[in-house]
C-alpha cells in the first residue's frame, strides 16, 4: 500500500472522511460481477461508511472529475488513474491489459483501487467534488448511468494526437517533461510486462513443484520388507521437501505481485495520466496558437470577436500551464517515494521469505542425514 | 550462459563405492566427502551386526576371492540379505567415512567448469596423493573412477569425442595405483556388449551405457560450439562417468577381466558390435528380449511366488519413475524459462533506471538491475541442480529397473534351456528303450552315450538355472539397498546446493535493502 503524502486540506472541503484510509476490505463475486466493499473512517470520529460499489460506480466517479470544466486549469491536472476495467473469466487480452491486477484473485487490484480512492481524496482539487462524497458516503449506489461526453474523451484523443503530440513546445520545461514522460513511459511498460513474465513463470514452478511432491506418492509401497520401508520413507519425505519448495516459491510470487509489480504497475499507470495531461495542454497550445493566428488575420468585422476567443484561449493556458506545474513537481516527488515504498517492501519481503526457506531447507536435510536405513 | 558452467555430476550410489574422487581436483577440498558419507555408515553396520574394524586390515585380494567363492558356493538358501556381497559392500563403506578423500561430486552450488577435474597444476597432485594414501593405508579396497576432459577427434562426420577415463585404485590387480586412458563413446558401448553376453554374468543386474544420440552427436560433429552442445557434451560425460562407477563397484564386474581392460589398457581395440545398442536404446533392446521370453511356450510354473511378485514390483516401479521423469521434466523447463525471463527483466530495468532523472533512484534501480542478474544465475544452476541431480538419477533407474527386467529375463530362459534339455533327455531315452527292444546294439551303444551326455546338461542347466535365481534374488536385493542409499544421499546433495542458493539469496537482498531505503 502506497501512502502518497496529504496534500493539506482546504478548510473549505466537502470530504467528511479521512483519505489516507481508505479501505476495500472485500471484493464479491456474483457471476460476472464484482462488488467492492469500501470501508472510510468518518472525520468527527465518531464512525465508518460502509458502502458497496462496482466499477461502473467508479467510472461514474471519473467521469464527474473529468466534467469539472468550471474548474480553472482542470486540463492541467494529472487525474489519479482508474485500473481498466476487470473481467471475470478474461480473454488473454485483456489478462494481459491487466497485468499484475489481473493475478491474485483481485487482491492486488483491490490495493490498486484503494489507492486510486486515496489519491482522488488527497487531491487538493479533485477531492473537492461532490461525487467523491457520495461515491464514499451514500448507502445506494450513485447512479449508473453514462455521462454525457466530455472533453476527456479517449476516443477523440487518439484520433487527433498524431497531429498534435509532436508540436513543438513553447516553453522548455515542457518540451523537456514531454520528451522524458515519451521515453519513461515505454521503458516503463516494458519492465512491467517483463516483471509479469517472472512471476507467471515463478507461479509455474510451484504448481510443478506440488506435482512432483504428489506423484512421489505414487512410489510409496507396503511391505514389511527394510529396504522398501527405506525408499519409501525417502519418497515420503521428499515430497514434504517439494511442497515446501511449492509454498516457499508461492509466497516469492506473491512477494512480487504485491509490492514490485504493484509498484511498476502504478508507475506505468501514472505515467500514461501525465502524458495525457501533458497532451490536453500541447492541443490547448494548438488551440491558442490558432486563435492568435485568426485574431492577427481577422477582418475588422470580426476582429473584435477573435480578440476575446485569444483571450480567453490565453488564460485558460495560463492556468493550465500553472496547474500543470504543480501538479508535475507533485507527481515527481511522489512517484520517487512510492517507488522507494515498493523496492523497500519487496526487499524485506523476500529477504523474509528466503530466510524462512533456508531454514525449512536447513530442517528437511537435517531430517535425510539423520535418517536411519 | 549454458548450463556447462555447473557442470558437477552427481555422486555415485552412496556406499558402494568410496567416492570416484581424482586426486588431480584443482579443489582438493576434503570436507564433503565426509558429509556424504557421515549417514551412510554406522547405522548400517550397527544392523547388520558387522564389526567393521576387522575387516579394515584384511588384504583386499583375500576379501575379494572370499566373496567370490561365497558366491559360487551359496547354493540352496537364495535370500540371503546378510551375505558376503553386501558385507563387502558395508565394509567399504564404513571405510569411506575414515576416508576424507577429494571429492569429485562437487556440489551444483557455485558455477564451476567440470574442466576443473583436469585443472591439475601438476605441483597439487602430489599433495592430493599423499594425503590419500596415507587414508588408503586403512582404506583397502578402493576404486575410484572419474571421466572428465572431452575433447573432439578429427572432423567433420567421422569425428568423434574423446574422454579421458582416470582410475585411482590400491587393488593389486591393477598394474598401477593411478592411471588414465583415453576412450570414445563405442568404447563404453562395448563394455557393455562384452560383458552381457557373459554366461558368467546372468542374472547380474548389468548398469546400462547412456544412450546413443544421433541428433546429439551430429551437431557436435559438425562443429557447434552453442550452448546446447556443450550441454549435450557434459550430460554425456556425467552419464558416462556414472555408469562406470556403476560398474566398478559392483564385485563381480570389477573382477572381470573386460573391465581391468577397459580401465588399463592404453590401445583398445574398436567395439564393433554395438550395432544392437544403436537407434533402438537399451530398453528397447530388453523390452525386445522379454517379448521373445514370452512368447516361448513352455510356461513357468513357480514354486517360489517371490520372482513373479518382485518382476510385478519392478515394472510398477518403472512406470512411477517414468511419472517422476516427466514432472521433473517439466520443472527443470519451467526454471529454464525463469533464467530467460530474469535476465529481460534485469535488461528492462538497467534501461528504466538510465533513463530515470532523480539521481537516488536511478541508481537504485540499476542496483536492482545487477541483482536481478545474480538471481539469473541463481536460477541457472538451481535448473541444472534439479536436471543433474533428479532428472538424471530418474533416469538412470528407469534403465537399472530395465536391467533388472532383463536379469529376470535370463533366468526364465536358463529354465526354458533346462526344460528343453529334460525333454531332448527323455526322447533320448524313448529311443534307447525303443532300440533296446528292436535289438540293435551298435545304435544302442550311441544311444546310452547320448543318455549320458544329456544327463549331464540337464544337471548343468539345473545347476545353473538354480545359480542365476539366487544371483537374481542376491542382486534384487543389493540393488534395493543401493537405490535408497543412492536417492537419499542424491537428496541430500540437491539439499545441501538449494540451501546454499538460498543462502546467497538472503546475501544479494540484505545488500540490496540499504539501496532501497537510500532513495529520496
Amino acid at each position: 500500500m502506497f501512502v502518497l503524502k496529504e496534500e493539506v486540506k482546504d478548510a473549505s472541503s466537502v470530504l467528511s472522511v479521512h483519505c489516507h484510509n481508505i479501505k476495500i476490505t472485500e471484493v464479491l463475486q456474483d457471476g460476472d460481477e464484482l462488488t467492492f466493499i469500501i470501508v472510510s473512517q468518518k472525520l468527527s470520529g465518531t464512525g465508518e461508511y460502509h458502502v458497496d460499489r462496482t466499477y461502473d460506480d467508479f467510472e461514474w466517479l471519473q467521469q464527474h472529475l473529468f466534467s469539472q470544466e468550471d474548474v480553472p486549469g482542470i486540463q492541467g491536472v494529472i487525474f489519479p488513474p482508474l485500473p481498466a476495467r476487470p473481467q471475470v473469466n478474461a480473454s488473454a487480452k485483456v489478462m494481459k491489459q491487466l497485468g499484475f491486477l489481473g493475478l491474485g484473485e483481485w487482491q492486488p487490484y483491490c490495493r490498486a483501487l484503494e489507492t486510486f480512492l486515496r489519491q482522488v481524496t488527497a487531491h487538493s482539487i479533485l477531492s473537492k467534488n461532490k461525487a467523491m462524497e457520495v461515491f464514499l458516503t451514500s448507502t445506494d449506489p450513485p447512479g449508473r448511468q453514462k455521462i454525457k461526453k466530455n472533453i476527456f474523451n479517449r476516443l477523440s484523443q487518439a484520433v487527433e494526437g498524431m497531429r498534435k503530440e509532436g508540436h513543438k513546445d513553447v516553453d522548455e520545461f515542457f518540451q523537456t517533461k514531454r520528451d522524458h514522460n515519451l521515453v519513461l513511459t515505454g521503458y516503463t511498460k516494458t519492465a512491467a510486462e517483463k516483471f509479469l513474465d517472472v512471476v507467471l513463470t515463478e507461479q509455474k514452478i510451484a504448481v510443478a513443484c506440488g506435482h512432483f511432491s504428489a506423484s512421489l506418492h505414487l512410489c510409496v509401497e507396503q511391505g514389511d520388507d527394510p529396504e522398501k520401508q527405506a525408499f519409501t520413507r525417502v519418497c515420503v519425505k521428499l515430497s514434504e521437501v517439494f511442497n515446501s519448495m511449492k509454498k516457499s516459491m508461492m509466497s516469492v510470487a506473491l512477494n512480487d505481485m504485491g509490492t514490485l509489480g504493484l509498484g511498476l504497475d502504478l508507475e506505468s499507470r501514472y505515467q500514461d495520466a501525465e502524458k495525457e495531461m501533458l497532451f490536453r495542454r500541447t492541443c490547448k497550445l494548438v488551440e491558442l496558437e490558432n486563435a492568435r493566428k485568426n485574431a492577427e488575420r481577422a477582418k475588422p468585422v470580426k476582429k473584435t470577436a477573435m480578440e476575446e476567443v485569444k483571450n480567453a484561449a490565453e488564460t485558460e493556458f495560463e492556468q493550465i500551464c500553472e496547474v500543470a506545474k504543480k501538479e508535475i513537481v507533485q507527481l515527481e516527488r511522489a512517484r520517487v517515494e512510492m517507488l522507494q515504498q515498493a523496492l523497500i517492501q519487496w526487499c524485506e519481503k523476500q529477504l523474509l521469505t528466503a530466510k524462512e526457506s533456508a531454514d525449512v531447507l536447513s530442517q528437511h536435510l537435517q531430517a535425510f542425514k539423520g535418517m536411519a536405513y | 550462459m549454458a548450463a556447462s558452467s555447473d557442470r558437477n555430476p552427481p555422486p555415485f550410489p552412496a556406499t558402494e563405492d568410496p567416492e570416484p574422487g581424482l586426486p588431480d581436483m584443482a579443489d582438493g577440498d576434503s570436507d564433503e566427502g565426509e558429509d556424504i558419507f557421515v549417514s551412510n555408515s554406522a547405522p548400517v553396520s550397527v544392523s547388520r551386526g558387522v564389526s567393521q574394524p576387522e575387516r579394515v586390515s584384511e588384504e583386499p585380494a583375500d576379501l575379494f576371492s572370499e566373496e567370490a567363492t561365497s558366491a559360487s558356493s551359496a547354493k540352496s538358501n537364495g535370500v540371503q540379505s546378510d551375505d558376503d556381497n553386501d558385507l563387502f559392500a558395508e565394509a567399504q563403506a564404513d571405510l569411506s567415512t575414515d576416508k576424507s578423500g577429494s571429492s569429485s561430486q562437487k556440489q551444483l552450488s557455485g558455477p564451476r567448469p567440470a574442466s576443473s577435474f583436469s585443472q591439475s597444476p601438476a605441483a597439487l597432485q602430489p599433495t592430493s596423493l599423499e594425503q590419500l594414501e596415507e587414508e588408503e593405508a586403512k582404506d583397502s579396497f578402493d576404486v575410484d573412477v572419474a571421466v572428465t576432459n572431452p575433447e573432439k577427434v578429427g572432423d567433420g562426420m567421422n569425428a568423434y569425442m574423446a574422454y579421458k577415463v582416470s582410475t585411482r585404485t590400491s587393488l593389486s590387480m591393477f598394474k598401477c595405483k593411478t592411471f588414465s586412458v583415453r576412450r570414445r563413446f563405442s568404447d563404453f558401448l562395448g563394455l557393455y556388449e562384452k560383458l552381457s553376453v557373459k554366461q558368467s554374468l546372468h542374472g547380474c543386474i548389468l548398469p546400462p551405457p547412456p544412450e546413443k544420440s544421433v541428433v546429439g552427436m551430429t551437431k557436435v560433429k559438425v562443429g557447434m560450439d552453442d550452448p546446447s552442445s556443450v550441454e549435450f557434451v557434459e550430460r554425456r560425460r556425467a552419464a558416462l562417468e556414472r555408469y562406470l562407477q556403476r560398474v566398478v563397484a559392483h564385485p563381480l564386474l570389477l573382477q572381470d577381466p573386460d573391465v581391468r581392460e577397459f580401465l588399463e589398457r592404453e590401445d583398445l581395440p574398436r567395439a564393433v558390435n554395438t550395432q544392437a545398442l544403436s537407434g533402438a536404446g537399451f530398453l528397447k533392446m530388453i523390452n525386445k528380449a522379454s517379448d521373445a521370453v514370452n512368447k516361448m511356450t513352455i510356461k513357468m510354473n513357480e514354486s517360489d511366488t517371490w520372482f513373479e511378485d518382485k518382476f510385478q514390483e519392478v515394472e510398477n516401479e518403472e512406470q512411477h519413475l517414468r511419472k517422476l521423469h516427466a514432472v521433473v521434466d517439466s520443472l527443470v523447463n519451467h526454471r529454464k524459462e525463469l533464467c530467460g525471463n530474469t535476465a529481460i527483466f534485469a535488461k528492462s530495468m538497467a534501461m528504466l533506471g538510465n533513463s530515470e532523472d532523480n539521481t537516488a533512484l536511478s541508481r537504485a534501480l540499476s542496483q536492482l538491475a545487477e541483482v536481478e542478474d545474480k538471481m539469473e544465475q541463481l536460477h541457472q544452476e538451481q535448473a541444472a541442480s534439479d536436471f543433474y541431480i533428479f532428472a538424471e538419477l530418474l533416469s538412470d533407474y528407469i534403465r537399472l529397473l530395465g536391467a533388472v527386467r532383463g536379469c529376470f529375463d535370463q533366468r526364465m530362459r536358463a529354465w526354458q534351456r533346462w526344460q528343453e534339455a529334460q525333454s531332448t533327455l527323455q526322447k533320448k531315452r524313448e529311443v534307447e528303450a525303443k532300440l533296446l527292444w528292436a535289438n540293435k546294439p551298435d545304435k544302442l551303444q550311441q544311444a546310452k552315450e547320448e543318455i549320458t551326455e544329456w544327463e549331464a546338461r540337464v544337471t548343468q542347466f539345473e545347476r545353473d538355472f538354480d545359480r542365476i535365481g539366487m544371483t537374481v534374488r542376491k542382486e534384487v536385493l543389493r540393488f534395493e539397498k543401493e537405490k535408497a542409499k543412492d536417492f537419499k544421499s542424491q537428496i541430500i546433495k540437491y539439499l545441501e546446493a538449494m540451501l546454499q542458493s538460498q543462502q546467497r539469496l538472503i546475501k544479494f537482498w540484505e545488500a540490496f535493502l540499504p539501496e532501497a531505503k537510500a532513495i529520496a
